[in-house]
């Protein structure tokens, strides 16, 4: 028994109170939705299967689109480019990990309203060489996820030996693809997963870069679907944030599983 | 690489000596350095050069001289004490969540909930938070309807929402969440011993915290509460999905000068808006560090 831990009575007072803060909002979006004239149903929710209204919401659901191929990407470049490198530098430069670190976290204070005014000028160029197809953001989300993926991935690696597993796979005559395939990312599946899922929660969520691109993505529809059936908006971000929350649930789920794992 | 012959022979040794794999190795950090040096050190390279430079490239300090006109000191000032405000609340209101939550399982079933809900709010609603707010204290939110029921009028001084004080709520629902996410470490941190020798020394549970419990933790709390103002001056999506027009914080002043020509007058405000707000967020990162490394010492 934790003797710092507080009495029952404090913890309800405070989860309440607190608690409250977060759940009215909540509460309220939701009511919001089922608002009908004076009374209640479910009518906003009905209506985005409705195809008369189907051009109202067409643009959420292509912002949809772009934000699912822009995840995917994401974390392509977290699983095949962030991760091989992460594996690289614990095995071969490990005297570079507080440096790569460094770089890593870098994203964190470096608002994102501030990258969209540099990045400005590098999409258009990029606009001319590879179109201006709204996957083209993923390299910027990237590095938006670069913290978030870090960690997942780095706890992930210090709680396996990759250094003995490796040689002891070497010694047998593996390849480092079959290393990298076969022996390590089966041991990092709970960082990778983790790392993955977050990713892509990150980029549902992102507003900034894609609207000051002016790229439509998920949230950037939100906004134009919001000015014309603000129920729309909100029946959506319940949706959302309830996937996200989903999402996180889910890598609870698997740090729970690897600490598990850790402990026996 | 000629010093190579110069390494000791015991350094050999340790170091198995594979010099041409070890060649190979290097190569395998460029597409990710590469990656780095185009998304990440390019456009902030881009956005703090844009402020000093003019639109035909030569070096100029007019644009910074900007950051001195008395509507941006307004904007920055506004940035400042939103900042500030909703970090202090923020960081007592998460420190409390944190102390609520301690001695509870780390797997167990509040503590995955409350992680997972901080998370979606901490770093993914922006936008959505806007649009929470809009639907709860909005002009035809849920509660300002409820609160017009029993004749209080939200909006008795105008649509306040939609301008800087709207921005007060919001922020603070999405402060409390990163509260909670960094400061619990250091809340968990502290060792049910120290309690113990505390009661064996005739120490109270109240001078357990006045003497050890606080004093031990202020400068994570510290550190916290600047993380949290950073968080909050550098926050965009939900003040430009809640304030559609205006530019009453540096962010959205940002967006006016990237979505228009000229600003007050001058070419590239962008840039030295970009430049004046990475030196606050960065001294204020900075720090955060600096004290964070201070605190995490008794941790170990």
């Amino acid at each position: 028994m934790n003797r710092l831990a507080p009495s029952r009575a404090t913890r309800w007072v405070i989860a309440i109170l607190v608690g409250a803060f977060f759940v009215v909002p909540m509460l309220s979006t939701l009511l919001y939705t089922l608002r009908d004239g004076d009374g209640f149903s479910l009518v906003h929710w009905t209506a985005l299967l409705d195809p008369a209204k189907a051009s109202l919401y067409a643009p959420i659901w292509a912002g949809l689109g772009n934000s699912l191929v822009l995840a995917a990407v994401t974390v392509a470049i977290v699983l095949f480019l962030l991760a091989p490198t992460m594996i690289l530098v614990h095995l071969r430069f490990p005297r570079l990990r507080p440096g790569f670190e460094f770089l890593v976290l870098l994203p964190i204070s470096i608002p994102a309203i501030v990258l969209v005014v540099g990045l400005a000028p590098i999409y258009q160029q990029l606009g001319r060489m590879l179109g201006t197809g709204a996957w083209t953001l993923a390299f910027a989300y990237g590095i938006t996820v670069l913290p978030f993926a870090y960690r997942a991935i780095q706890a992930s690696i210090d709680a396996v030996d990759i250094r003995t597993l490796t040689e002891a796979a070497r010694s047998l005559g593996a390849g480092w693809g079959a290393v990298l395939l076969r022996v390590i990312a089966p041991n990092l599946r709970s960082g990778l997963l983790a790392a993955s899922l977050i990713s892509v929660a990150v980029v549902l969520g992102e507003f900034t870069i894609a609207s000051l691109l002016n790229r439509q993505v998920f949230q950037t529809a939100l906004l134009v679907v919001k000015n014309t059936d603000g129920y729309a908006a909100a029946v959506f971000t319940l949706l959302a944030l309830a996937f996200a929350f989903a999402l996180l649930i889910a890598i609870g789920l698997a740090g729970r599983a690897r600490s598990g794992k850790a402990a026996s | 690489m000629t010093t190579v012959t110069h390494v000791p022979a015991g350094a050999e040794r340790t170091a198995p000596p594979r010099r041409g794999v070890r060649s190979w190795a290097w190569i395998g950090l460029i597409p990710f350095l590469a990656y780095v040096v185009l998304f990440l050190a390019l456009p902030t390279v881009l956005a703090l050069a844009s402020g000093l430079f003019t639109r035909d490239g030569s070096f100029t300090l007019d644009n910074l001289a900007a950051l001195g006109d008395p509507v941006i000191l307004g904007t920055f000032w506004n940035s400042t004490w939103l900042s500030l405000l909703t970090a202090v609340a923020g960081a007592v209101a998460g420190a409390l969540v944190c102390y609520a939550m301690l001695g509870l399982s780390d797997t167990g079933v509040v503590r995955t909930a409350v992680d997972a809900a901080a998370g979606v709010f901490a770093q993914f609603g922006g936008v959505m938070l806007a649009f929470a707010f809009i639907a709860t204290i909005g002009l035809q939110g849920v509660v300002t309807r409820l609160l017009a029921g029993i004749g209080i009028d939200l909006f008795a001084d105008g649509p306040w929402i939609y301008e800087l004080p709207g921005l007060i709520l919001p922020y603070i629902f999405f402060q409390i969440p990163l509260m909670v996410i960094t400061f619990m470490p250091a809340l968990t941190a502290l060792k049910p011993q120290w309690a113990e020798a505390n009661l064996t020394l005739g120490g109270t549970r109240g001078t357990f915290w006045t003497r050890i419990g606080i004093p031990v933790l202020a400068p994570s709390f510290l550190a916290c509460t600047l993380l949290l103002f950073a968080n909050a001056f550098s926050s965009y999506a939900t003040a430009a999905a809640l304030a559609s027009q205006g530019s009453q914080i540096v962010p959205l002043q940002i967006r006016t000068a990237l979505t228009s020509e000229t600003v007050l007058g001058r070419e590239n405000l962008a840039g030295a808006l970009a430049l004046g707000m990475i030196v606050v967020v960065g001294v204020v990162m900075a720090l955060y560090s600096l004290i964070e490394r201070r605190a995490a010492r008794w941790r170990g």
